[in-house]
């Protein structure tokens, strides 16, 4: 069966076991908030529901449209899932994909997954149903030029927070990982955001009632409106930010502790170590441990709020 | 297509086949975990992770060339990694001029360099003999006594059962295309990049509805069959005395590779 690497999916190796285990956290905690939220939210019939829809984005993923000279674009499926299953639905059927993508066909890392997960599979889903549902009432036109918009920064955003990943683990140059990743993905996005538009126009004229008022998508929060806003804004002045100035970025990193300032290039070469974390004094290792707990705490939070608020929104509906 | 066209399992009768899947998942993680924490240049200890892989390889009847022949699926991803050839200070190695920018390799980058490589190569071994040893809905179901929440363990298990299905209507979808789009020879058929992504969008979404409605029809049928919402299996999955010792064995073996990388 043929089956094609996809860019993004990054393998065992290539990020520094701090940053995988902090994305694992991320992950495995927004994760859970939305296993409880479907468990509550979702009858039995939906969870073969979720398992199809899973099986539809892989093999989404294999339609492909000759682009120039042999290369192919296709469809990552993060936004579209989330505009058409709803936010906590599609991060559970974007995990799963993505788990099975590593699990069977090598496709990405096993200690990785959680970076993995987050990149493809949390943040596009914020981008693409956060923008989506601030429109969800428009008209046609509307819906669709957001999704596209949407779709086209979810994979920037995906790229972004992967180039970040492989910067703090002292795999690859800010200044030259940054603008690569983007300039690829910038074209890559485009694809997407062009499939992504066609097939919910398709679906709209079809089936209109899988995306009307009562639709799955029309359940989550107005909470995933600021969540989706506040990543793009992320994605939209980071991104400018650190090609620009990621000497800056470079020195903030190393100030935290979270990279070997020789690694950076911009600290002093005297004193220089072999850079690799787990080898790095206990110091830094217990600030990366305190960073985690900080960024832990902060996702555990910012779910509690978002589902306090969500469980009120969803009685006054 | 049958149900099983994607599953990397290789049937054969083995030591390493007949291991509880829960044991392989576990020393798995393990072996890709110890992978991540050597230090950076441990050669000592890669030689050591490889041999160990290669005896699992052998205990496993698949063959001494089966992982290695596989193994090269993430070697694209090393175009990331290769700016701590130049960016890592050290000992110049060799120097040389593309376009504009003189680039120059440091002992230290390559170290980092071969590093990354050698881990990311060796773990995805360990995953490859993972899927080859066992069966796709084992695994699945040895996640689920591992604490995974049983709804995702739930959808993983309808994504590989479904998706054959599924692939199968791409195909019927492209073939569609393809009758479509025929062309005298030396002229294109179609239009522009961007109308050929809407072709694409327009089969993506006919894939959503189709799937959409199958699964309906899959949630019917499963309810005839008594489903309760919970997915039940035929295979025991019982630990056995073999099993624990085999873990402990492992476990202590990778204790013994970080020793050796840190010495």
């Amino acid at each position: 069966m043929h089956y094609s690497p996809q860019p993004l999916h990054i393998p065992d190796g290539f990020l520094s076991l701090t940053v995988s285990l902090i994305c694992w956290a991320l992950t495995a905690v927004t994760i859970s908030v939305a296993v409880s939220r479907t468990n509550k939210s979702l009858g039995e019939k939906q969870v073969p529901l979720m398992g199809v829809m899973a099986a539809f984005i892989f093999a989404a993923q294999m339609i492909n449209f000759p682009v120039a000279g042999g290369t192919s674009g296709h469809l990552l499926g993060g936004a579209l899932a989330a505009i058409m299953l709803g936010p906590w639905a599609s991060m559970l059927v974007m995990t799963a994909v993505i788990a099975v993508q590593a699990l069977l066909f090598q496709d990405g890392g096993l200690l990785v997954m959680g970076a993995n997960i987050l990149n493809m599979g949390l943040v596009t889903v914020a981008i693409g149903y956060g923008l989506y549902r601030g429109v969800a009432g428009g008209n046609r036109t509307l819906k669709l030029a957001v999704a596209g918009i949407a779709a086209w920064l979810s994979v920037m955003a995906g790229a972004l927070f992967t180039s970040f990943q492989l910067w703090l683990s002292g795999t690859s140059q800010l200044q030259v990982v940054i603008p690569a990743m983007l300039i690829v993905h910038a074209l890559i996005g485009l694809g997407e955001s062009v499939i992504t538009v066609a097939a919910l126009s398709f679906v709209l004229q079809t089936r209109p009632d899988l995306l009307g008022e009562n639709s799955d998508s029309a359940k989550g929060s107005r909470g995933w409106i600021i969540a989706g806003i506040a990543v793009s804004l992320i994605v939209v002045l980071l991104s400018p930010l650190a090609s620009a100035n990621p000497d800056g970025l470079n020195r903030v990193a190393a100030d935290l502790g979270f990279i070997n300032a020789a690694q950076s290039g911009t600290g002093p070469l005297a004193g220089y170590t072999v850079p690799f974390f787990a080898d790095a004094s206990a110091s830094k290792i217990v600030a990366g441990a305190i960073g985690a707990v900080v960024v832990l705490a902060l996702a555990v939070f910012a779910g509690r709020t978002l589902q306090k608020k969500s469980t009120i929104d969803n009685r006054k509906s | 297509m049958h149900f099983d066209a994607f599953d990397r399992y290789h049937d054969t009768e083995s030591f390493v086949h007949r291991l509880d899947p829960r044991v392989k998942v576990l020393v798995t993680v393990a072996f890709i975990l110890s992978n991540a924490l050597l230090p950076d240049g441990a050669w000592m200890a890669f030689g050591f992770s490889w041999s160990f892989l290669l005896f699992v390889n052998a205990l496993s009847n698949l063959g001494v060339a089966f992982t290695f022949k596989r193994s090269f699926v993430a070697l694209p991803f090393a175009l990331v990694a290769i700016t701590v050839l130049f960016s890592i200070p050290g000992q110049p190695l060799s120097t040389f001029h593309f376009l504009m920018w003189d680039f120059t390799i440091t002992d230290m980058g390559l170290l980092r360099f071969v590093s990354i490589l050698i881990r990311s190569w060796l773990s995805v071994q360990m995953a490859i003999l993972l899927v080859a040893t066992a069966r796709f809905p084992d695994i699945v179901h040895a996640l689920e006594h591992l604490r995974v929440p049983s709804i995702l363990t739930t959808i993983i298990a309808f994504l590989y059962r479904y998706l054959f299905v599924l692939v199968d209507e791409v195909f019927r979808l492209l073939r569609a295309r393809e009758s479509r789009s025929a062309a005298a020879p030396g002229t294109r058929s179609g239009g522009s990049v961007a109308w050929r992504a809407g072709v694409a969008g327009n089969m993506a979404g006919q894939l959503f509805l189709r799937s959409y409605e199958r699964s309906d029809r899959v949630y019917n049928a499963m309810l005839a069959r008594g489903y309760t919402g919970h997915l039940n299996t035929m295979n025991p999955h019982e630990l056995h005395r073999v099993d624990y010792v085999t873990t402990a064995l492992a476990l202590v073996v990778i204790l013994l590779l970080q020793l050796v990388g840190r010495l």
